[in-house]
C-alpha cells in the first residue's frame, strides 16, 4: 500500500505555522533567545530558552483548550494546519474516521510543577483543574475532542525519537483499515524546571518548544513515505552503533542528490552518532535543531515537516530523515516525491 | 514492524496465543500468590509508607511488599538500584512472563503501557531543584532516570530484549493498549513474538492528584458497583504476557496459555475526566472486539470489568454493558478486581488481563467485593464472591481519562 503525507503543521520557535519554520530554516537565523526564571526555590536562576513566540498565536477556538498549558495548543494549532478546513468538516460529518497518535518527551510539566508545588505546600488546596491536564494523554484527548474523531488516539512516550515511531503506528493503523488516514502530531513545551534539567546534560543546550504535525494517509503523493525500518534499540546497541545499524537499513542511495535532515543540535557528543554514521554523505544537509533549539520530541516532527515541504517545493526527489534519540533508541525514514 | 512501500501487505491474519504470563499486585508478587489471593476473595489495603499522606483524606492503597534487595534472577544490584519502583514491579512481572514461555530474550519488540512511569524520581527533582544547592550530579541522574523509555531501555536489556519499543500512555487503558498492540503486530505477521504489558507505581504526585478530584473513596474501601459507592482505591502492580503466533509456539513446543481472540479501541470524546454516561465508546469496543472474534455476547462467559468503583465510570460501564447484551445481559458474568487491589493505573488493563487468563487457566471467577446491595444498573450477573466456573472466553474492559477505551477477548485454545 503507498501512503503519503499530505498535511503538515507546525509551531516553532521560528513562529506559528509551517511557513515560518521554513523561512528560520532558509535563513538560518537563530531566533533571539529569552531568559526563562525560576518561579521557585531560593536562588534565582536564569536559563536562556528559545520561546514560542506568543504573537501570531494560531490556536484554534475550542472550550477545551482554554484550560490547557501550551502543550496542547501548540499541538491543536498544529494538527489544525496538517489536517486543513477539508479534511475537518468530513471528520465533522462522519465521512473521514481519522485516527489521532501523539508522541511526547516531556508532557505537561507547566501543570505537573504548579500542581505538585500546590500538593506539597497543602494538598487539600491543590486544584483539582491542573491534575488533569498533567496526564500524558491529556493533549491527545483534546485533539480528538476538537476534530470529533471517536477512532483510535494513542499517546506514545519516547526519546527525541518518538515521531518516528508514531509514523509507524499510523501506517500500521491505515494499512489495516482501521482509519482513512491519520493525524501524527508531537508537541512539548517548557518550563523553569525542564529547562534547567535539559542544560544539565550540557550547558551549550538551547532548550525550545513547540509542535510538528503530519497527515498520514494512503496515497500517491505529494510525498510518499519509502522506507521506515524498525528503531535499533539501545538496549541491545550503543547510540554510535545504532545511528550506524540504522544508515544500513534505510540503504539510502549518496548520489549527492538526496536531502538529509538530521537531528544534530550542534553538541559534539551529542551529534556524534550521525556525524560518524553519515561522515561520507555528499549531498545536502540540514539540521533545524541548531536553528531553533532543542524542542526533544517537537524538533523531530519539525525535521519531518521540513523534509516533507522541502520535497514539495520540488528542490529534492528524496530526503531521509534521521534521528539519535538521549536513551531509547535511533531511527530514520526515507520520504519521496 | 518496518514499513516499505514495496512491501505487500500480508492478507492472512493468524492465531495469537499467550504462552507466559507474570504479575505483581498488592494481592502478591507472583502469579501462584495472585491466584490464591483471587481464589480466596482476599483484599490488599494498607496504609501508604512510600511518602507523606497525612495531609490527604485518604490514607491507605493497594501497596505492594516490594523488597529493597535485587532478586536472585541474574539483574545485578547496580541495575536494581537504577530503577526506579514500577520498573521494578515491571521487571518482576516481565520476567515471570518470559520464563513461562521458555524465553531468554532476543530481537522481539516490547510493548509497554504506563502512566505515571517513573514519576517518584521526577518528585525528587522538583524537591531537590527548589533548595539553594541541589547536587548537579545526582540532578541529572534523576533527569535521565525519570524518562520511562530510559528505565523501560534498561529493563529491556536486564531482560536480553533488543527488539523496538513501544511505550504506550493512555492513562488507565495503557496496559490493555500494549497488549492490543502486540496482538495486532503478531497477528498481521509483523512481529512473531513480542512481550507486552504495563506497569505503575504509586506516587505522590497522582495520588494527591485523584484525592484533590475527589475520587478516592473517603473509606479506602472501593465497592465497585454498589449503590452507595463512593471512589476507588489507587494500586499499584505490573502485568506482562509472552504474545506468540501459534504457529511459533508449536514450533517452539511451549505450552499456550490462551489465546488471543480481539481488541477493540475506540476514543470517548465526551469529556477529559468522565466518560459518556451511555458508555458509547465502550460499547464501541466491546462490540467491535466480539465481531473481530466472531462471538455473539452470550458466548462470554465472565467480563473482568474496568469496574473503579466511581458514581460515573460504574453506571456508564453498566450501561454499555447492557447495550451490548441486550437480552442476553442477565447470563453476563461481571465482576471488578479493583475491588480487591485498587486501580492499577497504566498497569490495570494488563494486570486485569492476566487475572482474565488466570480465570481462563483455573476455570473461577474472582468476585467484586464490598458490594452491599448492587447499583440498579447491575442487570448482568455480578460476581460477588469466588465462583468455580466452567470459563472458555473472557473478555476484560479498561477505560482511561481521556477517553481511551480498550477490550480484550481471551479464550481456551482451540475455542476460536
Amino acid at each position: 500500500m503507498k501512503l503519503a503525507i499530505t498535511g503538515t503543521g507546525a509551531v516553532s520557535s521560528a513562529g506559528w505555522g509551517v511557513a515560518a519554520l521554513m523561512d528560520a530554516l532558509a535563513s538560518g537565523k537563530t531566533p533571539e533567545p529569552s531568559l526563562l526564571d525560576r518561579t521557585g526555590g531560593e536562588t534565582l536562576i536564569r536559563t536562556p530558552v528559545l520561546r514560542v513566540p506568543t504573537e501570531g498565536a494560531t490556536t484554534p477556538k475550542f472550550a477545551r483548550l482554554r484550560r490547557t498549558s501550551p502543550i496542547s495548543k501548540f499541538a491543536a494549532a498544529a494538527a489544525v494546519e496538517a489536517l486543513g478546513e477539508s479534511r475537518m468538516a468530513a471528520i465533522a460529518a462522519g465521512e473521514l474516521r481519522v485516527g489521532v497518535i501523539f508522541t511526547l518527551l516531556n508532557g505537561c510539566v507547566n501543570y505537573s510543577n504548579r500542581f505538585f508545588g500546590e500538593v506539597l505546600t497543602d494538598p487539600a488546596m491543590a486544584s483539582p483543574i491542573l491534575f488533569p491536564e498533567t496526564v500524558f494523554n491529556a493533549p491527545s484527548s483534546h485533539l480528538s475532542a476538537m476534530i470529533g474523531s471517536h477512532a483510535p488516539n494513542d499517546s506514545l512516550i519516547a526519546d527525541s525519537t518518538g515521531f518516528f515511531s508514531g509514523i509507524d503506528l499510523a501506517a500500521e493503523w491505515i494499512q489495516r483499515g482501521e482509519v482513512d488516514g491519520c493525524l501524527v502530531v508531537a508537541s512539548e513545551e517548557i518550563d523553569w524546571l525542564s529547562a534547567e534539567g535539559l542544560c544539565l546534560y550540557s550547558k551549550n543546550y538551547l532548550p525550545s518548544e513547540g509542535a510538528g504535525a503530519i497527515y498520514l494517509e494512503a496515497a500517491d503523493g505529494p510525498v510518499r513515505l519509502l522506507h521506515l525500518p524498525d528503531p535499533v534499540s539501545f538496549s541491545g546497541y550503543s547510540r554510535i552503533e545504532a545511528a550506524v545499524k540504522i544508515r544500513e537499513r534505510l540503504n539510502v542511495e549518496n548520489d549527492g542528490h538526496a536531502l538529509l535532515i538530521d537531528g544534530r543540535v550542534d553538541i559534539a557528543r551529542f551529534d556524534l552518532p550521525e556525524t560518524k554514521a553519515w561522515s561520507d554523505w555528499s549531498g545536502p544537509r540540514w539540521s533545524p535543531r541548531v536553528t531553533l533549539g532543542e524542542a526533544m520530541g517537537a524538533s523531530t516532527a519539525l525535521q519531518i515537516v521540513a523534509a516533507v515541504e522541502a520535497l514539495k517545493a520540488g528542490g529534492f526527489q528524496k530526503a531521509v530523515v534521521t534521528a539519535t534519540g538521549g536513551n531509547q533508541q535511533a531511527t530514520g525514514v526515507l520520504l519521496g516525491r | 514492524m518496518a514499513y516499505s512501500s514495496d512491501s505487500p501487505i500480508s492478507q492472512n491474519l493468524r492465531p495469537v496465543v499467550v504462552t507466559g504470563m507474570g504479575i505483581v499486585s498488592p494481592m502478591g508478587r507472583d502469579l501462584a500468590e495472585n491466584t490464591a489471593g483471587f481464589r480466596a476473595g482476599r483484599m490488599a489495603f494498607s496504609p501508604v509508607t512510600l511518602f507523606d499522606v497525612s495531609r490527604q483524606r485518604v490514607g491507605t492503597a493497594g501497596q505492594v511488599d516490594l523488597p529493597d534487595r535485587a532478586p536472585d534472577f541474574g539483574i545485578s544490584k547496580k541495575a536494581w538500584g537504577r530503577m526506579d519502583r514500577g520498573t521494578r514491579l515491571a521487571v518482576l512481572a516481565a520476567r515471570e512472563a518470559m520464563a513461562e514461555a521458555a524465553l531468554c530474550g532476543g530481537e522481539i519488540p516490547l510493548i509497554v503501557g504506563t502512566s505515571a512511569a517513573a514519576m517518584p524520581i521526577g518528585e525528587d527533582y522538583f524537591k531537590a531543584a527548589l533548595v539553594n544547592t541541589p547536587d548537579r550530579h545526582t540532578q541529572l541522574r534523576r533527569v535521565e532516570t525519570y524518562q520511562a523509555q530510559r528505565q523501560m531501555t534498561d529493563m529491556a536489556r536486564e531482560l536480553g530484549v533488543h527488539g523496538p519499543l513501544r511505550i504506550i500512555s493512555n492513562a488507565c487503558a495503557s496496559g490493555a493498549n500494549a497488549i492490543g498492540h502486540a496482538f495486532h503486530l503478531v497477528r498481521s505477521g509483523r512481529a512473531e513474538i513480542v512481550l507486552a504489558g504495563g506497569y505503575d507505581a504509586l506516587c505522590q504526585l497522582v495520588f494527591a492528584g485523584f484525592d484533590a478530584l475527589q475520587a478516592l473513596s473517603p473509606s479506602g474501601i472501593p465497592r465497585p458497583f454498589d449503590a452507595a459507592r463512593d471512589g476507588l482505591a489507587l494500586g499499584e502492580g505490573a502485568g506482562f504476557v509472552v504474545v506468540e503466533s501459534a504457529a511459533s509456539a508449536r514450533s517452539r513446543s511451549v505450552k499456550v496459555i490462551a489465546e488471543i481472540l480481539a481488541y477493540g479501541a475506540a476514543t470517548d470524546v465526551h469529556h477529559l475526566t468522565q466518560p459518556h454516561p451511555l458508555g458509547d465508546a465502550a460499547l464501541v469496543t466491546m462490540q467491535s472486539a466480539c465481531a473481530m472474534a466472531g462471538l455473539a455476547p452470550e458466548q462470554i462467559d465472565y467480563i473482568n470489568s474496568h469496574g473503579t468503583g466511581t458514581p460515573l465510570n460504574d453506571i456508564a460501564e453498566g450501561n454499555a454493558i447492557q447495550r451490548w447484551a441486550g437480552d442476553a445481559v442477565g447470563k453476563i458474568k461481571v465482576s471488578s478486581t479493583k475491588s480487591a487491589t485498587g486501580h492499577l493505573l497504566g498497569g490495570a488493563g494488563a494486570v486485569e488481563s492476566v487475572i482474565s487468563l488466570m480465570a481462563l487457566k483455573e476455570q473461577f471467577l474472582p468476585a467484586s467485593l464490598n458490594v452491599r446491595e448492587a447499583d440498579a444498573v447491575c442487570s448482568f450477573d455480578l460476581v460477588r464472591e469466588p465462583r468455580e466456573a466452567e470459563v472458555r472466553r473472557v473478555l476484560t474492559n479498561s477505560f482511561g481519562f481521556g477517553g481511551a477505551n480498550a477490550t480484550l477477548i481471551f479464550g481456551k485454545e482451540g475455542i476460536a
